[in-house]
């Protein structure tokens, strides 16, 4: 229900301090009309105890991956022959070692800075490249959009993996080539989605009211257009970071990302392969960190669409 | 002199099997200061004529003259100073993530006006909303409030025409008053034109000191607010519009 | 009114939670339906469409249905199961919405919706269902019933979607019928043909008509005896054919705030909202 008077004395009251600014239906400035913005968002994110629980699993990693050289009790990189394939919890060595004696723990803590890097590369290439195809395609329709659309079709109709390892295998392994692998194999989907946001956009009345004011295509798709489709993406990819997660690992698991003796988990994974029937634990440990950090995007992305919705105009 | 004038404009939509044709040979001039009215129902090309002036239409032909100016393919920015347009349906036409704030002062830049605060305030006290609803969203306001916001986004680059597509249709009629209230008194201190598009002819009547009847994309009738007044209609159809303006009526049953 | 009412609803309240709290759509409103046709007027917000859907028990949880009474000839309405409560609907009590649209399913022929709707709540057999159908589409003015029967809903209308909204609606005779808008969402001219039906099924058939609008002079002019609704309670209760003579300031305000032909004024006048409204007790449209 909306209320026609200016002051609503529930949500000015004084008393309420800092809170009654960030909830207050009357803000005074720019500033202040985004935080109480950004505050709601955040009041109806926060009821959402899975999302949040989420949330609170990548803020760990974060921290992990800054504070790498701190939390890690050994070298990763450090070979103990002697100490080889100890098991979990065995002195010194929380999650044990690996074929090299190296100390899963570490490698784990370190690995999360690599996780970290992929995840942040391609979440800044992939959807960029694809908000922008799928807008102009949208918003210029006819040709452009036919070429566009093809040009994605093509990228779409191969499997994803197969695409990876092909570019892979045409630039060469590595941590940087197996990103823009990733990233070249992922955006398709994310102009597919804004492409169909655009159109539905596209022809409502707040985009003709503003072309009635003479604002040209370059503005109407950055300052019109992008603000609403920008919400869905970032659910979408958030959505879709388990699963680059997974093929980063992948790619390090055929030996085509990251290359040893770096600890990128799925790498870590595929030597663990060879002992999985005698020394469980060597592959077992990175792969339950990839699936925790792909859960938690997971419920972190699921919590997002709620707040984000833009049919619920936030 | 006449402000907008209309010959034998024709718009179309689609080619070839599946044209529809949704304005067909219409023919009327608006004078200077005027409010003209175009009433008709769903599917009668009154919007139509509004989105071909506006260049929302592009499939037309006849002649569309704004002033001295003949309308051609495209419309420039100095165009859209001189005609502004305030659409139907205010819960469709703002945009959902744009504070009143950002929208008024979009168009104000847009249209190249340098002292943008003050523009934003004054605006907002012409269409009787205080400044605290400067930085409200969309959702924080009633459709009346949002209809105001609207009318103010038309009126930021000081246009002389407007044209008013159903403005009040989707409000109550408490604040479909508040709204007829406020155009009225906007055109006085304004000096404004209207071209207003109705179903409804006690609206019309109310607004406008004469009106084009539309049915099928046709202009059937023309009718002066003394003639509406008196019910004094030449066509079955506008009699219909008429009476069914003060309620039902059991015996008006076979008219359609 | 002598007869027992159809219709009987006391001190009727629907509630839904919000994060602020509780909010009330409908507050302790009471009045009866005889075989009449009685108008609810008010503006949005104003609970009329929700009174209407509470007496079909249509309001989702987490809202709540709360009376002291509400009941359909000896029946309580609250007390019965949700099965029964599919049985009363569209059996007893149909209700027309206000875009045909999106009460008619997309991808069934009209005629099979129709004979579905019978036959759930008669258990005729086909034939029988099939020459109800045509004779319920004829009673709504139809000319070639047969070809509607096959057609599909995008085919037809708004008008004719209405029509055959209403010919679904009353083909299994139902004692009440709740019209939420029926007309708003149609042109002037088929509006005047759809009331008409209306108007001439209800009477013909001796049914009782809530028409819930938004609209004064249609109510005024269609309806025997209407309720004027404000913030979720009934502010005032008058014949229709005296609503010009309307007591209430709100209802003088909505009257005076209406264009008029017969009435040039250059502002039309504004409704001055009193916050006593709020607090004062729902006016009683029992009889």
């Amino acid at each position: 229900m909306m209320s026609d008077s200016l002051d609503d004395p529930r949500l000015d009251d004084p008393r309420l301090g800092f809170r009654g600014w960030l909830l207050t239906d009357t803000p005074t400035s720019r500033f202040h009309a985004r935080c109480v913005a950004l505050y709601s968002g955040w009041l109806k994110f926060r009821s959402n105890t899975m999302a949040m629980l989420g949330l609170i699993i990548l803020i760990l990693l974060v921290l992990i991956a800054a504070f790498a050289p701190w939390l890690a009790p050994h070298d990763p990189l450090a070979q103990d022959l002697a100490g080889r394939l100890k098991p979990p919890l065995s002195e010194g060595h929380l999650l044990g070692t690996d074929s090299l004696g190296r100390d899963i723990l570490s490698r784990i803590i370190y690995g999360s800075r690599i996780t970290l890097y992929i995840v942040t590369l391609v979440a800044l290439i992939a959807p960029v490249v694809g908000l922008l195809v799928g807008t102009v395609a949208g918003y210029a329709g006819g040709i452009v959009d036919a070429v566009l659309m093809r040009l994605t079709d093509i990228f779409l109709a191969f499997p994803r993996l197969v695409l990876a390892l092909a570019f892979v295998a045409a630039l060469g392994a590595g941590i940087e080539n197996a990103v823009l692998a990733i990233s070249i194999t992922a955006w398709p989907p994310y102009a597919r989605l804004a492409r169909a946001e655009t159109l539905t956009i596209r022809n409502s009345d707040y985009i003709a009211a503003i072309r009635l004011q003479g604002a040209g295509p370059m503005r109407i798709i950055t300052r019109h257009i992008w603000p609403l489709c920008i919400s869905s993406l970032i659910v979408r990819v958030t959505l879709d970071m388990a699963g680059v997660i997974l093929t980063a690992a992948g790619l390090g698991f055929l030996g085509l990302g990251a290359q040893p003796p770096s600890p990128e988990w799925g790498a870590m994974v595929a030597e663990g392969r060879r002992f999985i029937l005698d020394h469980w634990w060597v592959a077992t440990m990175p792969g339950l960190a990839i699936f925790i950090v792909s859960l938690a995007f997971n419920l972190l992305g699921d919590g997002l669409r709620d707040v984000l919705d833009p049919k619920d105009a936030g | 002199m006449s402000r907008l004038a209309f010959r034998d404009l024709c718009v179309w939509f689609g080619e070839g099997e599946g044209r529809v044709d949704a304005v067909k040979h219409a023919t009327f001039e608006v004078p200077s200061g005027a409010s003209f009215g175009l009433v008709g129902e769903s599917g009668s090309g009154k919007s139509t004529i509004l989105r071909a002036l506006m260049g929302l239409a592009p499939n037309w032909s006849g002649e569309m003259v704004v002033g001295e100016r003949r309308l051609g393919a495209k419309r420039d920015r100095a165009f859209y100073k001189e005609v502004q347009m305030v659409f139907q349906d205010p819960y469709a036409s703002l945009h959902p993530r744009h504070s009143v704030d950002q929208v008024l002062s979009e168009v104000l830049k847009l249209h190249g006006f340098s002292d943008i605060d003050r523009r934003v305030n004054a605006l907002l006290a012409d269409v009787g909303l205080g400044p605290g609803y400067r930085f409200r969203y969309p959702h924080q306001l009633s459709g009346g409030q949002r209809q105001r916001v609207a009318i103010a986004r038309a009126l930021a680059p000081e246009p002389s025409v407007l044209l008013l597509d159903e403005p009040t249709s989707a409000l109550d009629v408490s604040v479909q008053a508040e709204v007829l209230n406020l155009l009225t008194d906007l055109r006085e201190e304004h000096g404004l034109t209207y071209l207003m598009v109705s179903h409804d002819l006690a609206v019309i009547a109310h607004m406008c000191e004469a009106t084009a009847v539309m049915q099928n994309g046709e202009i059937v009738e023309m009718l002066s607010v003394e003639d509406m007044r008196a019910m004094r209609a030449g066509h079955p159809y506008t009699r219909h519009l008429l009476e069914s303006a003060s309620g039902y009526n059991p015996n008006a049953e076979q008219m359609a | 009114m002598s007869e027992k009412p159809l219709l009987d609803i006391e001190d009727l309240t629907v509630t839904f939670p919000t994060r602020q709290g509780d909010f009330q759509a409908v507050r302790g409103v009471s009045f009866t339906l005889g075989r009449e046709r009685l108008g609810i007027v008010g503006e949005s917000g104003s609970g009329k469409s929700m009174t209407g859907r509470a007496i079909l028990r249509l309001i989702r949880p987490p809202g709540r249905v709360e009376a002291g009474k509400l009941a359909l000839g000896g029946t309580d309405l609250l007390k019965l199961s949700e099965r029964e409560m599919q049985k009363i609907r569209g059996q007893r009590i149909s209700m027309v919405m206000q875009d045909p649209k999106f009460s008619l399913n997309p991808v069934m022929r009209i005629g099979d919706q129709i004979m579905e709707i019978y036959r759930f709540h008669t258990g005729a057999g086909k034939r029988a269902a099939y020459e109800k159908a045509i004779e319920m589409l004829e009673a709504v003015s139809i000319r070639d019933p047969e070809r509607v029967m096959r057609a599909y809903p995008h085919e037809m209308s708004g008008g004719m979607g209405q029509r055959i909204m209403i010919a679904m609606m009353m083909v299994t005779e139902p004692d009440i019928l709740i019209a939420d808008e029926p007309t708003s969402a149609l042109d002037v001219s088929v509006q005047t043909q759809v009331l008409s039906i209306m108007d001439r099924l209800v009477r013909e058939r001796g049914m009782g008509l809530i028409f819930i609008s938004h609209d004064l002079n249609l109510v005024a002019s269609f309806c025997d005896r209407v309720l004027i609704m404000y913030a979720g309670k009934i502010v005032e209760v008058c014949d229709a054919d005296r609503l010009h003579e309307a007591r209430h300031p709100y209802t003088r305000g909505l009257l005076g705030s209406l264009p008029r032909l017969d009435e040039p004024r250059r502002h039309l006048e504004v409704l001055k909202r009193d916050p006593a409204w709020l607090d004062a007790p729902s006016v009683s449209g029992r009889q």
